[in-house]
Order: structure tokens, then C-alpha cells, then sequence
């Protein structure tokens, strides 16, 4: 049964369906109830579920997922909303001090089942603090999953996925995406929630992104393939764990590897991925590694995000160097 | 142990000679100060036991061309959003006598920790009201020196700026200067960590520093009944200071009360809290659809308690201001915004490499490094640009 529907409906569906599933799921954040969210993921939920099982929180995000924390110790699974990327910070402090280590720390007689939702990156004109992409912050902490879609039925069932996985789960929302529409097959089986996908075939160079660059990655290859050059493009779709398997077995056909992402370069998920497959594929690389990102520089007023943020140019810029080696 | 005998044993009643880094003890105010009112909604002067002003026809008329400047400055800014030149805009419709009421109770001296929404507070500190736009504009994050009118920089990330507030103070207080500390935040921001910890720090170190916030009653949807189940004033209780509500609508009792706070905070007395009670009449920003949340009605009830209008209502009935008067007014509110629409319009984009300025203070290579690359980089366009324009020259 395939329904075309933007992105935040697919999130929207996606909350539905878990609701309906497990009496044990629910939804918890500022303005989430009569709101449905500042960007309505949560729009009509609870109205049809009632303020019990979508709950509109106080202004305070270290205790919105440090009471997430205990509703999971007592058996619920709490589906967490950050009004923005930039506001997950006084909550830092509960996911990565006490989340993301619980399970070890109770030898594994412990469950943390909480999916913390964060719209991120740029490109929507916002004011600073709305617009950044924190994922390396997360994906380096051990004990907690960190997962991006690209697309609609990524966000429709990468979402259930994550509120079934038994981990906490940093699902990062491509929030400029919210409104791109796809087609998404609610009867499908879902793939395996953390294993990238080849999102477009090429033979020359692979393009490794997620979350708001893959579209602009899919960009580039057809650029590209109107300049005669093929490029592949795979979508990482999880950033912890990362699918390397998938990415090796990508650059051993193409020889080249660009990853293209919205945060800043330095210690950023790219470097991740550029030591580790040139690990694993020191001697088919054609090329460095290139990364295409953000500068070390805070994220700019929104006059000047176009500059700022990775474009078409950028990855078919370091498509041509790679190229040049 | 029984309820009565634990209560007996928490109390606080020997007194433990607490005494202030500044010599004074904390004396904090006990009972229910209820609202403090000194002009009612229909522009009736009336008294209050504890908080007295006495004003002159000059001043009055000073506080409501303030309020009507500001309000025409926001109007003018919510204008220029619709009109594309602004992303976005955050309204103080409504709240202008707790801002212009709390701002002129400040010296220039003390020091003002604002929130995103105290563009009548600016206007008292003598900030260009064009500043406060570029990072509405998207053309800057914050843009102008903290220092020049002792107001700092907006803070969007909720409840923040409380805790810098009380380290100021704390500062102030160690300097031994005079000056107090004002902290400006809303009903919603009181339930953050950082408030409830600033409010302990501030209480510990005797900072002289006020807190004020402006309850609204709403954070964006979430009405303060999300945040608390007691009047926000009240929760100055239980950290050890006073704390005192007032009529946000009502320009004169809320500067006698932040002045009051202030004049406690400056004398080594310590923290005090100030609850606005007052109103957002429109959406929490541009962005916003109240219609979701809020009742009309609600919205209706509130205009009847207007501020600018209670304190016009109370200016006729004194005979306090005349026909020339208003008309002044109406000529420097044109003035202003036309001012603002040609200085927005006019504001320019910041160059490109301006992403690259003032990431350290020190400098780094890293930045140097990324900043060189980038420029590179767009070099490349123009050279083949240059290039191909050369080529197709005949
Ligand atoms: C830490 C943090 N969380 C969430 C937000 C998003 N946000 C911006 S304003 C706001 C409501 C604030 O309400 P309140 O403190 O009552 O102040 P008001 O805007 O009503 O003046 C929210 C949730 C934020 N800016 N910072």
C-alpha cells in the first residue's frame, strides 16, 4: 500500500502507528499536545490519545529526558521531542551521563527504550541555535544509536524502528526535509534500521551523506552525469553504528569516496569515515578521502547559511579534485 | 517521626545569622503580597502600603510616550516580518509597561540580562532600536556591544542568561560597587534547570541581582499551569529571598516595585524576584498560530487592561497632557518608523567571509586554514567566469 506524503506526515503516521501498537509508547516535549508540535510531527495525536499519552511538558529539557529515563525504568517507552537542535544542550547532560550508560552500568538487567527526537541542520532562515547539526556529539558517545532518514518512508519506518529498539536512539529529524514528499509503502517490511543503502548507482566516484545532504548529493550526481560522469551515491541512514560494510564495498567499485555533511568537518562524522575506509580500503582509493561540511565556525546568521551550508558546487568542487588524484 | 515533628524540625525558625558577603542578612519578606496595583485598569490611582511613587506629570507623560514609541517600533517590526524583511519576529504587544516600567527603574549603572523579547527594556537602556533587528534580519547574532548601555546580548536558549545575571552580580558584589543586576525571563523559562540553580546561587552569595520575569501566561502553546502549580512569585520562598507579584500592565506600580527590588539588591540585601503578571496579546512570534491554543476571548479580556490605555485614561483625567502632546507623539512614532523601515531595508548582508570573524579572540589556524580554502574556492567561480566571458569577448 504505497501513499505519497511529506516527510513530517510520514513522522506523524509513524507516531500513530506506534501509539496504536504499544499502550507503553508515548510522546513527551514542549508544545507537543493542542500545538502538535512548532512543526506539527505531532499534530492530531493528542487529540486522539489524550494528554496521558502525549504529554506537553514544563520548559525544561534536562527533565524531560531525565523523567523519560525513569518512565523507561518503569517499563514505558518514552518518544522524546527537542523543539530544536540547538536546545538539546540542557539535556546533554541526562542522555550522555546517565542514557546512554544505564545498560552497562545494571550489567544489561536494564532497558533504555527512549528515542529522542531532534529536527536539525539548517536552510529553513531560522536564528541561531535552530539551524546546527550535533550528531558527532552523540554518535561519540558509546551506548547510544544515532540515526538520520532522508526521505519519507525512511522517516516512516526508521521512526517505529527506533521506538522498538530496546536502546536509546538519537533520531535526528532533516528538518529542511519536512516538507519533500515521497512515496512510502506502509505494508512494506522495513531494512534493517541501521544499514546504509545505495540511494543512486555510479561507477566513478561514491558519495557518502545522510540525513538533508543526500538529496543534495542526488543533486549532484545528476549534474554530473550530464558532464558524462557517474557517481554513486549511498545514504548512511545510521551514523552509530555506521555501515561500513556498505560503503566499502561501494568505494571498491568506485575507487573514491567524498563525505558530504551539514556539521562542521573538524571531528565531524566524516573523519569517522574517511580513517576507517581508508583502513579498510587503503589499496583501492584512487584518492584521499575528501569531506565536504561545515567550517569551524559557529553556524551563521541566516543571511548567510546559502554560503555556509554544503550546495550542488561544494561536493561537485571536491567530485573534481577526487577526480584529479 | 511523625509529619508535625519533621515539619517542627525543618523549620528554619532559630535564626542562623546569615550574613550577606556584604555584611547585611537576608531578610526575606514573608506573606502574600497579592498584586501590586497602583493604577488600576480603568485609570484610577489608587495606593499600596509597601510600594509608593510619586511621579510628575513630566515623568508620567515620559513612561507613556515610551510605551507608545515601543509599541509603534513593534507594530512596525511585525510590518516588516510580513513584509519578508525580517524572518522573524518576536511581539511584545502588551507587555510594554512591565518592560518600560522595569527598564526605568534601572540606573544606568546596573546591568540588564534580557531574554529575546525586551525590546521595550532596550529602548529604556538606550539601544538603537535598529540593533535589535539584525538578528531578526538574519544579518547577525546579536549585534551590539554588551557594555555601551550595560544590556547584553539576547539569549534565545531559555533561562540561560539568569545564571550570568547572578555571576555578574556575584561580580558586582565582590567589587563592592552599588549597582544591581537585572535578569529578565519568562513564566515558561522558570521551569528550566538553570533558573531554579541561579535562584540557589543568587540566594547563596547573596548576589544583588533581580529577578523579573514577565509571565505572559503562555510559553509559546503551554499555559504557566504547565510550569507551576504555585504563583511564580512564591517560589522565591523556598530559596530564601523575597519575592513579589505586579501588575505588568500597570507601568507605575511596576517600576515602585523594581525599583523597590532594585534599591534591595543594591543595599546588600540580596536577590529579590519580581513576577509580571501580564499578557502576550499576540502570537509567540511570527511563526505562531495562537488560534491553536488560545481562546479569543481570552485575548479580549486582557485589551481591557491595556496599559497605554490605562495610563492615557489616568493622563486625561488629571488633565496631565494635552492635545499637542499627542500629536507629538504620533509625529515622533511616524518618525521612528519610518527610521526603522528605511534603516532594515537598507541593512546590508554581511560579505561572505564575515562567517570566518571573531570565532576566537586569539585567532586560529584552523579557522585561518578554512577561511583561506573557502576564498580560494570562490575564486575558482570568478576566475572561470572571467574565463569564459574572455572566451565568448569578440
Ligand atoms: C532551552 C530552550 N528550549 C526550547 C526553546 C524554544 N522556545 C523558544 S521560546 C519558548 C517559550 C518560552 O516561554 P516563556 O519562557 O514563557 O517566555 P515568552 O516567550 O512567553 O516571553 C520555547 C519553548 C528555547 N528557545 N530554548
Amino acid at each position: 500500500m504505497t501513499q505519497t506524503m511529506a516527510v513530517a506526515k510520514a513522522l506523524n503516521e509513524s507516531l500513530r502507528k506506534a501509539l496504536e501498537n504499544d499502550p507503553k509508547v508515548l510522546i513527551m516535549g514542549e508544545d507537543v499536545g493542542k500545538l502538535g508540535g512548532v512543526f506539527r510531527i505531532t499534530d492530531g495525536l493528542h487529540k486522539d490519545f489524550g494528554e496521558g499519552r502525549v504529554i506537553d511538558t514544563p520548559l525544561a529539557e534536562s527533565g524531560i529526558v531525565g523523567t523519560a529515563i525513569g518512565l523507561a525504568l518503569r517499563g514505558y517507552r518514552p518518544v522524546v521531542e527537542i523543539q530544536f537542535d540547538g536546545f538539546v544542550f540542557p539535556a546533554y547532560d541526562q542522555i550522555v551521563t546517565q542514557l546512554a550508560k544505564m545498560h552497562a552500568r545494571a550489567l544489561g538487567k536494564i532497558k533504555l527504550p527512549v528515542v529522542i527526537r531532534i529536527p536539525y541542520g539548517g536552510g529553513i532562515g531560522a536564528v541561531e541555535h535552530h539551524s546546527e547539526s550535533p550528531e558527532a556529539l552523540f554518535a561519540h558517545i558509546p551506548g547510544l544509536k544515532v540515526v538520520s532518514p532522508s526521505n519519507a518512508s525512511d522517516a516512516y519506518w526508521m521512526l517505529q524502528q527506533a521506538i522498538e529498539c530496546d536502546d536509546p536512539v538519537i533520531f535526528f529529524e532533516p528538518k529542511r526535509r519536512y516538507w519533500d514528499k515521497g512515496e512510502v509503502d506502509v505494508s512494506a517490511l522495513p531494512g534493517d534500521l541501521h544499514r546504509a543503502v545505495v540511494a543512486q548507482q555510479g561507477t566513478d566516484i561514491t558519495l557518502a551523506a545522510y540525513g538533508p545532504m543526500v538529496k543534495v548529493c542526488l543533486e549532484a550526481a545528476a549534474a554530473a552525469a550530464n558532464e558524462g560522469r557517474s557517481l554513486e551515491v549511498v545514504d548512511l541512514r545510521s551514523l552509530s553504528p555506521i555501515d561500513f560494510d556498505t560503503i566499502q564495498a561501494s568505494v571498491e567499485r568506485t575507487g573514491r569516496l567524498v563525505v558530504v555533511h551539514e556539521a562542521p568537518v573538524f571531528y565531524g562524522a566524516g573523519a569517522e569515515i574517511a580513517a576507517r575506509i581508508t583502513e579498510r580500503c587503503f589499496y583501492h582509493l584512487e584518492a584521499p578521502v575528501l569531506r565536504v561540511g561545515g567550517f569551524h565556525a559557529p553556524y551563521p546568521p541566516a543571511r548567510l547559511e546559502e554560503e555556509y551550508l554544503p550546495g550542488l558546487d561544494r561536493v561537485l568542487d571536491a567530485v573534481d579534485r577526487a577526480l584529479a588524484f | 517521626m511523625s509529619v508535625k515533628s519533621t515539619a517542627a524540625g525543618a523549620s528554619p525558625a532559630k535564626g542562623r545569622g546569615r550574613t550577606s558577603p556584604r555584611g547585611h542578612a537576608a531578610k526575606p519578606r514573608t506573606g502574600d503580597p497579592g498584586l501590586v496595583q497602583l493604577l488600576t485598569p480603568e485609570g484610577e490611582r489608587v495606593e499600596h502600603p509597601d510600594y509608593a511613587i510619586d511621579l510628575t506629570p513630566e515623568e508620567l507623560r515620559g513612561l507613556y510616550r515610551d510605551m507608545v514609541l515601543t509599541r509603534r517600533f513593534d507594530a512596525e517590526a511585525i510590518t516588516l516580518q510580513r513584509q519578508g524583511e525580517l524572518g522573524l519576529w518576536a511581539s511584545l504587544l502588551g507587555q510594554e509597561a512591565a518592560q518600560i516600567g522595569s527598564g526605568r527603574a534601572t540606573r544606568p549603572d546596573d546591568y540588564v540580562f534580557p531574554t529575546y523579547r525586551e525590546h521595550g527594556v532596550a529602548w529604556t537602556r538606550d539601544v538603537d532600536p535598529l540593533n535589535l533587528l539584525g538578528m531578526f534580519r538574519g544579518v547577525n547574532h546579536g549585534g551590539w556591544d554588551p557594555n555601551e548601555n550595560n544590556f547584553q546580548l539576547y539569549t534565545i536558549v531559555i533561562g540561560s542568561q539568569t545564571l550570568h545575571a547572578t555571576g555578574y552580580a556575584m561580580g558586582v558584589a565582590k567589587d563592592g560597587a552599588d549597582a544591581a543586576v537585572i535578569a529578565y525571563f519568562g513564566d515558561g523559562a522558570s521551569s528550566q534547570g538553570d533558573v531554579a540553580e541561579s535562584f540557589t546561587f543568587a540566594a547563596v552569595y547573596n548576589a544583588p541581582v533581580v529577578f523579573f520575569c514577565q509571565n505572559n501566561q503562555w510559553a509559546i502553546s503551554e499555559p504557566t499551569e504547565k510550569q507551576s502549580r504555585v504563583p511564580i512569585y512564591q517560589r522565591a520562598a523556598g530559596y530564601g529571598f523575597p519575592g513579589v507579584r505586579v501588575d505588568g500592565n500597570d507601568v507605575l506600580a511596576v517600576l515602585a516595585v523594581t525599583r523597590a527590588a532594585l534599591e534591595h539588591a543594591r543595599s546588600g540585601q540580596g536577590p529579590m524576584l519580581v513576577e509580571a503578571f501580564t499578557y502576550r496579546m499576540g502570537a509567540h512570534t511570527t511563526t505562531d498560530d495562537p488560534t491553536r491554543y488560545r481562546r479569543d476571548e481570552e485575548r479580549e479580556e486582557w485589551a481591557s487592561k491595556d496599559p497605554i490605555a490605562r495610563l492615557k485614561t489616568y493622563l486625561e483625567r488629571e488633565g496631565f497632557a494635552d492635545e499637542a502632546f499627542y500629536a507629538g507623539i504620533d509625529a515622533e512614532s511616524d518618525a521612528l518608523a519610518k527610521r526603522v523601515r528605511e534603516g532594515v531595508r537598507n541593512m546590508p548582508n554581511p560579505g561572505t567571509m564575515a562567517i570566518f570573524d571573531n570565532v576566537y579572540a586569539d585567532g586560529s589556524a584552523l579557522v585561518d586554514e578554512e577561511r583561506a580554502q573557502f576564498a580560494d574556492y570562490l575564486a575558482s567561480f570568478e576566475d572561470a567566469a572571467a574565463g569564459s566571458s574572455a572566451g565568448t569577448g569578440h
